[in-house]
């Protein structure tokens, strides 16, 4: 079995699973965005009463932080009510940000475990070791009220991803490039585990922009085997026990691709498409309105902390506004401990409460038909961001930081940026 | 299992990749009310399929990858509430495909019907079997049958009546 069947048949109090089969398991996190109250109704619907177990129940006040329309905040309002009613502790206001990155923070997110959100980036997860997905409203109102969900056991794809990154080239670009390969649904339904020296090189924060991605290849879950350097950033997080699951000793994917990244440049999705990807080399020049650096994708201090390099002691260009939207409120006061965020502040960065921002077009940073926005998060489609005439190209917060100096979409390692 | 049959007119949305924010701009996401979400079906990929949905209760036909971004929940509920009565798609994204069926709208994966079905052709979907036959053209199409667990969840109404049921909740809501 792969790590992930092991997780989903212990869950399921099962010997063993195998893909395609249907399983009920237990889920060990249920979390919940403001924005979906309709997960309240449903619950209500289906004759839910109490919340089976609320103390694995966390609510996240991250899309609407704070609210800015009158729907947002009733909404809210209804979940603290809610929260109240049934007991449940982990409310996250809205000031703490976005749930991928609160839940870790808080350490409700431990290796082998199942965790379920309404939120489809809850991929991310996967770079922890544990199994991790998106679901609908009516789906999280069913755990809610059983403390389980039926999952389809998944079948898995290793994604082997050899070499050495060259400087100026982040794991955004690695997903942009896959997806460029790839596409949109060749990961659909299916384990997308990330595997290699690169991976294995690369700080947890970075990993958890290969899980986040995964979805974006239309994959069930990410998932990155634990290693050192996940524990290491788990200690002080998560309290013990629990249980990091390996697969099987020559365990055999149901597909394996590699991918060569020693030559890879930074890149960008062009508008419209995830998956229209390019090097920034084959797309530069192109005046930008908006850059935005933040999201489940790319608001972690690791793209605060690469963006504040580039931008120490320089403008932002004239005509372009930069909005900076730390992930979490942890990411926030790291940013403010390391002189990252007076450097962007300096440089004429916009910065906003920690939260999901304008990444799904309805908060802090919206964009007018005719714009167009280089930006960290994770979707291009038409509209994503505000209007459907917009044009939204999606980068790494290097190319995002190099962009907002010229005003261009710039490759970060063009010659003119050197010190 | 009986069967799990669906009769009604294709209304063609020919395109890959038709994302939740093309079936339901994120900008509507916080209403809750059905009738509400219904008005905005579709708006992000072409406003006059609400529309042509409206006046025959369609079954909508399109390509690869159809649901694929965002897990909201409004991204099917909008398609009921404008008057959907099935899908069929080249293929459809996780998420919006599980909430689909949790919700009983039936969805049938057929790669070749977005080229082969006609605007306002009448179709008869066989979910079992995966048969569509395309009425108007006299032609029969081959799609992936749905599994029996998928079929019967539709078949009763979808996981809230079922869950209704389970925790004896009696009459309509």
């Amino acid at each position: 079995m792969h790590a992930v069947h092991k997780i989903l048949a212990a869950a399921a109090n099962r010997k063993a699973v195998a893909p395609g089969e249907i399983v009920n398991a237990k889920v060990d996190l249920c979390g919940i965005n403001d924005i979906y109250r309709i997960v309240i109704h449903a619950f209500h619907e289906m004759g839910g009463r109490r919340v089976r177990h609320p103390d694995r129940v966390a609510i996240f006040m991250d899309h609407n932080a704070p609210s800015s329309t009158l729907v947002g905040a009733e909404n809210q309002k209804a979940f603290r009510e809610f929260a109240r009613e049934q007991g449940i502790r982990h409310v996250f206001e809205v000031e703490r940000g976005i749930c991928h990155e609160v839940a870790v923070q808080a350490g409700l997110v431990r290796p082998g475990e199942v965790v379920i959100i309404t939120d489809s980036h809850t991929t991310t997860h996967g770079a922890l070791g544990a199994f991790s997905t998106g679901v609908g409203s009516t789906d999280l109102a069913v755990a809610l009220i059983e403390g389980e969900l039926w999952f389809r056991v998944p079948e898995t794809i290793n994604l082997r991803l050899e070499g050495r990154l060259q400087d100026g080239v982040a794991a955004k670009d690695v997903t942009l490039h896959i997806l460029g390969a790839l596409g949109t649904d060749f990961g659909n339904y299916k384990v997308l585990e990330f595997t290699g020296p690169v991976v294995a090189g690369m700080p947890v924060e970075e990993r958890m922009v290969l899980a986040n991605m995964a979805v974006e290849m239309g994959a069930k879950c990410g998932y990155i085997q634990p290693d050192e350097a996940t524990l290491r950033y788990l200690a002080g997080r998560v309290r013990p026990p629990f249980r990091v699951q390996e697969s099987e000793p020559g365990y055999r994917f149901d597909a394996e691709l590699g991918f060569s990244l020693d030559a890879l440049e930074p890149q960008v999705a062009r508008p419209g498409r995830v998956d229209a990807s390019c090097p920034v080399r084959e797309a530069a020049g192109v005046p930008i309105d908006q850059v935005f650096l933040g999201s489940c994708t790319g608001g972690r201090l690791t793209d605060i902390a690469a963006a504040a390099r580039l931008l120490e002691g320089r403008r932002v260009a004239r005509g372009t506004r930069l909005i900076v939207t730390a992930a979490s409120r942890e990411i926030l006061e790291a940013s403010i401990a390391h002189g990252y965020l007076q450097i962007l502040l300096a440089a004429g960065a916009s910065v906003t409460t920690p939260g999901c921002g304008p990444c799904f077009g309805l908060h802090a940073g919206v964009l007018a038909a005719g714009e167009r926005c280089v930006t960290t998060s994770s979707r291009n489609y038409p509209g994503r961001m505000g209007s459907e005439q917009a044009e939204i190209y999606l980068a790494s917060a290097l190319t995002a930081a190099a962009t907002a100096i010229t005003g261009r979409l710039t490759d970060p390692r063009d010659p003119a940026l050197r010190r | 299992m009986g069967s799990l049959i669906r009769r009604g007119t294709a209304v063609l949305l020919r395109m890959d990749d038709v994302s939740t924010d093309h079936i339901y701009p994120a900008k509507y996401i916080n209403l809750t009310d059905p009738a509400r979400i219904a008005e905005h079906a579709l708006e992000g990929a072409d406003p006059t399929l609400r529309t042509r949905l409206a006046s025959v209760g369609g079954i909508l036909v399109t390509g690869h990858n159809f649901g694929c971004g965002s897990s909201r929940e409004h991204a099917v509920i909008t398609l009921q509430g404008a008057g959907v009565t099935a899908v069929i798609a080249g293929s459809a994204a996780r998420i919006w495909y599980r909430n689909a069926i949790n919700l009983a709208l039936p969805v049938l994966v057929c790669p070749e019907a977005a080229d082969r079905v006609a605007e306002g052709d009448a179709l008869e979907i066989d979910f079992l079997t995966g048969r569509i036959r395309d009425l108007t053209q006299g032609a029969l199409l081959q799609g992936q049958a749905v599994s029996e667990f998928v079929a019967e969840l539709i078949a009763r109404g979808g996981i809230k009546p079922m869950m209704r049921e389970k925790h004896a909740v009696g009459g309509r809501l």
